[in-house]
């Protein structure tokens, strides 16, 4: 009787919504590490900015080197995902709005001193106001995805 | 070992982090790391039935990271609550100088509360720094394809040059911000 069940809630073959709770814990360890190492700081920012500190650059350089060997591994040894499937990263393609997009962006996060993923740390942590950063953010990519047609791209 | 779990990590610890997070993501389920999309799908959730092509896919695919930005808040909120340091967060001198000359005076937390709270909402600094730059960071990731995470930790890691593009003029702008804007938008 269940396995009736389980295919009728299970449609469009989406996974079952529990089994991406090792998301959300992956997040969290990746949020702990957010805040302990100060990368949500909007000091931080602006002393990567200013060229005032190592730190930042450390902590993004480090994650690229080691993101770099991770993808060299799994495409040297074909390594596969926990459920044997084939590891695919998706090209990004070039467009305009890699310089224009990446400007406004950066001209943003000096001011916020958050991407968007300190964005979710700095609400958790207790800046409660930087839940309006997040909404206005939202509110740019809602403008963003009006506009998209009409933009350079 | 307590005490050097709330000091401050050094920062090869958070690199280490960042590449055992892009290994993880891939080998639990084919994702590629990526933070700012969440929002897009966000949109997508709450407009279902919308005429805005950017938000008619199935968001429902994208679910995961739902749960990793969910779990980056509640990361957050336990370092922030039960791992907090008692020392203040030190920050460069030279930083530290140019900020106090244009009138920042709080340097003990994450953030400068003279400038990041409810009561400076009002103002026109805090809406500029909460509204305006929030606004600023959303439509420029998406125009971009892709923020910090998805280009710089992402596209780098993966040899993208198109990544390599977008990292350029992410750190362009907020070396023009940092250094010709944010001194005036800090006195007003």
């Amino acid at each position: 009787m269940s396995e009736k069940q389980e295919t009728n809630t299970n449609t469009e073959n989406h996974p079952p919504l529990l089994s991406n709770v090792k998301y959300l814990i992956v997040g969290v360890v990746f949020g702990i590490a957010f805040v302990k190492a100060e990368i949500i700081s909007w000091f931080r920012i602006q002393e990567m900015f200013r060229f005032d500190s190592f730190h930042m650059y450390g902590v993004i350089g480090s994650g690229v080197f080691l993101g770099a060997i991770v993808v060299q591994l799994i495409k040297r040894f074909n390594i596969k995902t926990m459920s044997g499937e084939e590891i695919v990263i998706p090209d990004k393609k070039f467009h305009k709005g890699q310089i224009f997009g990446g400007l406004i962006f950066g001209l943003g996060w000096a001011i916020t001193g958050a991407c968007p993923g300190p964005l979710f740390a700095q609400i958790g942590a207790g800046f409660g106001v930087i839940f309006i950063t997040f909404l206005s953010a939202t509110l740019g990519v809602l403008t963003y995805g009006y506009l998209k047609d009409k933009l350079p791209h | 070992m307590w005490d050097l779990i709330v000091q401050p990590w050094p920062w090869w610890v958070a690199g280490i982090v960042i590449g055992f997070t892009v290994f993880i993501l891939l080998f639990m389920g084919n994702k590629t790391f990526g933070i700012s999309s969440s929002m897009r799908h966000v949109c997508a959730m709450c407009m279902p039935s919308t005429k805005i092509s950017f938000f008619q896919y199935d968001w429902k695919k994208e679910i995961w990271n739902i749960f990793f930005v969910i779990g980056v808040l509640i990361g957050g909120f336990i370092a922030g609550n039960f791992m907090q340091d008692p020392q203040q967060v030190v920050v460069a001198e030279q930083t530290q100088e140019v900020l106090k000359e244009a009138g920042v005076t709080d340097f003990g937390g994450l953030l400068p509360t003279d400038i990041f709270s409810w009561e400076s909402l009002g103002t026109l600094r805090g809406f500029i720094f909460i509204v305006i730059g929030g606004f600023m960071v959303g439509f420029g990731t998406r125009y971009a394809g892709g923020c910090t995470s998805g280009h710089a930790i992402m596209g780098l890691s993966s040899l993208q040059w198109p990544s390599l593009v977008a990292t350029v003029m992410f750190m362009v702008g907020g070396i023009i911000m940092t250094w010709f804007i944010l001194p005036f938008l800090l006195t007003l």
